[in-house]
Formats: structure tokens, sequence, C-alpha cells
């Protein structure tokens, strides 16, 4: 019997046009059997959950290069909770400064990737979150 | 297990999109939570308009099917959409784009995107697809859109599952003999050219009008051939124009029963198969199937002698 899937929705929030990293980590997560979910550039907050909850994902990324992910993070979680879908994991990649990742663990951001991240540990670690 | 599917039934039923998405992965997980689902939902399936779209990677299957949820949705009808993308062979991974194109619908509350795999399934589908209509079926859309993967020449099984089938094609894309051929050119009750403000258009449509000509006319209806562009209105229309014509007709003429009978027998054969297959993995292990390949590449046996040996072990499992 063929083992469950992972899928992932890879989005990027917001106003900002570099969608490389974004693509390589999806790629790269489709090497590693995951099916993953692209929605391309400039998503607002309220698309994203809308298709996590649709495309019944197990794990969410985000990819944000303007500076504004305080603001697009806490949005997400907060429409994810308005849906009763706050199960699903989010993780997320960037630039990100260091003080804003222990601002965005805390809100229930699991995890932040930044420049120079192996997409191996990116898999492992959603294979981890996920439990498999 | 088997409870909490019924909450998940219950919940889809009453309008809960989470539901939704959740019982669309169980039938793509396992055709056991399938088979359990499709009978619990069956009485509520068979209302919904099936709507494939068709045609080449890259040809614009997914601005098409985005430009004519917008024409669905301007008549306040409810829509499902279902897009696959292929499975990779070699890791198992997929990445589904189709929604890229469909943004401007993400957060209507009375549109559904799921985006599928192929999973290994050939012929333009997954094996989950005909099942996962169902469940949009049951969750009240009155229209469902099927936006095939990238097809070939034999990814045809569209036609099985669908109301109206609509192949999309592209200019410069080979001759006049490409248009000839068997497969996805015959299953067409339209066609639409899109991207036809490039050069070729007018070569493309006088092809397959050609083709429709040398063709036997199917039960009254001829082919329409739309001029389309992309994600632009106009065209657009005209197809959704088109793709009404077709529903009419198959209302009018009886042959949706007909079609509805021929789905019937397909979905029959197709679980029947899966089914086989599944008993079959069940009943030969991974080294055992590596010995009988072994075997069949020595020459020490022809696959159909095997197959005769192996039939009394399987027919235990049925």
């Amino acid at each position: 019997m063929p083992e469950r899937k992972l899928r992932i929705l890879i989005a990027k929030p917001g106003l900002d046009g570099h969608d490389r990293g974004a693509k390589v980590v999806a790629r790269a997560l489709m090497d590693a059997g995951m099916e993953v979910i692209y929605t391309g550039l400039r998503q607002t907050p309220e698309s994203i959950v809308e298709t996590a909850i649709q495309e019944d994902v197990d794990a969410i990324g985000l990819s944000i290069l303007s500076g504004a992910h305080n603001h697009l993070f806490k949005r997400v979680i907060e429409l994810l909770k308005n849906e009763g879908a706050e199960d699903i994991p989010i993780f997320g990649g960037g630039i990100v400064p260091e003080e804003d990742v222990s601002y965005l663990k805390r809100i229930g951001v699991k995890r932040v990737f930044g420049p120079g991240a192996n997409t191996e540990d990116i898999v492992s670690y959603i294979k981890e979150m996920t439990n498999k | 297990m088997i409870s909490s599917i019924d909450e998940l039934i219950q919940k889809m039923v009453s309008g809960d999109k989470r539901a939704l998405g959740k019982i669309i992965t169980l039938m793509e997980e396992d055709s056991s939570s399938s088979a359990y689902i499709v009978s619990k939902i069956y009485p509520l399936t068979g209302k919904a308009y099936i709507l494939g779209i068709t045609g080449p990677p890259g040809s614009g299957k997914s601005s098409i099917v985005d430009k004519l949820v917008s024409c669905y949705r301007n008549e306040n009808l409810k829509v499902g959409v279902i897009a696959i993308d292929p499975t990779s062979p070699f890791t198992g991974g997929a990445i589904l784009g189709d929604r890229i194109r469909m943004r401007s619908h993400y957060t209507d509350k009375n549109v559904f995107i799921r985006s599928m795999a192929t999973r290994g399934t050939l012929g333009g589908l997954s094996r989950a697809t005909s099942d996962s209509v169902k469940a949009l079926d049951a969750f009240g859309n009155d229209v469902i859109i099927i936006e095939t993967v990238g097809a070939g020449q034999v990814e045809v099984d569209i036609v099985k599952v669908a109301d109206t089938v609509v192949v999309v094609s592209v200019p410069d894309m080979g001759d006049t003999i490409q248009k000839l051929k068997a497969g996805i050119m015959e299953i067409g009750n339209i066609f639409a050219v899109n991207k036809a403000d490039i050069d070729g258009a007018e070569k493309c449509i006088l092809e397959i009008k050609m083709m429709l000509e040398l063709s036997e006319t199917k039960n009254g209806w001829v082919p329409p051939i739309v001029k389309t562009f992309g994600d632009r209105d106009n065209g657009a229309n005209e197809l959704y124009e088109a793709i009404k014509n077709h529903h009419k007709y198959l209302l009018e003429s009886g042959r949706q029963e007909k079609k509805k009978i021929a789905r019937g027998k397909a979905d029959l054969i197709y679980i029947l198969q899966n089914l086989f297959i599944k008993k079959f993995y069940e009943a030969i292990n991974e080294e055992e199937l590596e010995e009988l390949g072994k075997k069949i590449a020595s020459r020490e046996k022809d696959p159909y002698t095997i197959i005769e040996e192996l039939i009394p072990r399987l027919k235990k499992f049925l």
C-alpha cells in the first residue's frame, strides 16, 4: 500500500516579487516525495488560509522577503484560528531578523529558515513536524 | 475510524469546507475509504453538471478555467474545481500549480478548488478524481470543472467522467495529421483554440475544421471551434456560450441520460480494475514479485503462464 502523502502549501504573502527561494523549496519538497501546492506571488492571508483548508494541507510554508513578516504571519495565524484550523503548522523562510524570529515563534510559527538554509534540513524538519 | 468518517460526511454535507477537503484527502489516500464515503453520499449526487477541460501542457487550461468560473459565478452558481497535475514517476512528489491562475476566486465562498496529483494513474486523471467529483457534487456544487493533467494524445479518461469536454489547442503544434490522429482530438465536444492572437491560429482552426468534416457527426452535435485569448474576457464568453449550448443539447437530446449510464459502466470497470490490483498486492508480496520478474526476464516462464498459475491464489481474495 502506498504511504500517506504529505501535502504542503508554499505561498508568498504580501508585496514582494522574489519567488526564487519559494520555488527552490517547492522543488526540494517535490523531490522528497511530497505534493506541493504552489500558489504564486502576492497572496493575501485570507487566500492562503482558504487555500490551506480546501487543499487540506499538512503544513503551510510562507516565504517573505518584504520585511512585513511580523504582520503577515500573525494575520495568517489569526485567520487559521477563526476557521478552526490552527492545527495546521506554519513554517517560514526569507529575510527575517533574529529578534523577529523569537517573536514569530512566540505567536506560533514553528520555525523560520533564513538564507543559506539547507533544503535537506527543511525536508527532514517537515517530516518530523508532521509526525512522519 | 468509521464514526469519525461519518462525522466528516455530515459536516461536509452541511457545507463545511474543511470537512470536504479532508474527505477528498481520504479518498485520495485509500480506496476503501472511498468505497465507504461514496456509498454514504451517493443518493446526494448526480445533480451537478460536470465540465472537463483538457489539452497540452501550457496551452492555457487553468486560465480558461479561471474565466469560466467567473462566468458561472456571474449566474450565481456554486462551482467546484479539480485541477490535476502530474506526479513524478521518480520521487512520487508533485508540484501542483494550477491554482496560480485561479487566484481571483480564492476567497469566494462559493468556489472550492482542489489540486490533485495523478499519483501514478495514466489517462489524464487520478484514481480519486471520479470519487472526488461525487464529494463535490454532494457538497452542493452546481457545476464541477475538471482540469486534466497536461494531455498528450491518449489522456482521454476525462470523456468517461465529464458531461462536456472542451479540448484546448494552441497554434503551431504540429501539422494537419496531428489533428486527424486518434485520441484526444476525438473527444472534444467543443474545441478552444487558445492564444488565438499568435500566428497560426487560423491554420489551427482550419485543421480542426477539416478533421471534424472527416469525422462522423455524433448524434447531431457539431463541435464548435472557439477562439480564446488566455485570461482575457473576449473568447471566454463565447466559450461559455458554447458550453451552455452543449449542456442544453445533452438535456434535450436525451444524451445526458445515456452519458450517465455509460459513466456508471465505466465506474464499475474502473473500480474493479483497481480492486484487482489492490488484491493482487495483498496476495503477492514484493519479494515474490521480484522473483516472478526474474523468471520472466530470464525466459524461464512467460507472463501469461505465470498469471494462469496465480489465478487460483487470487480467487480466494475476491
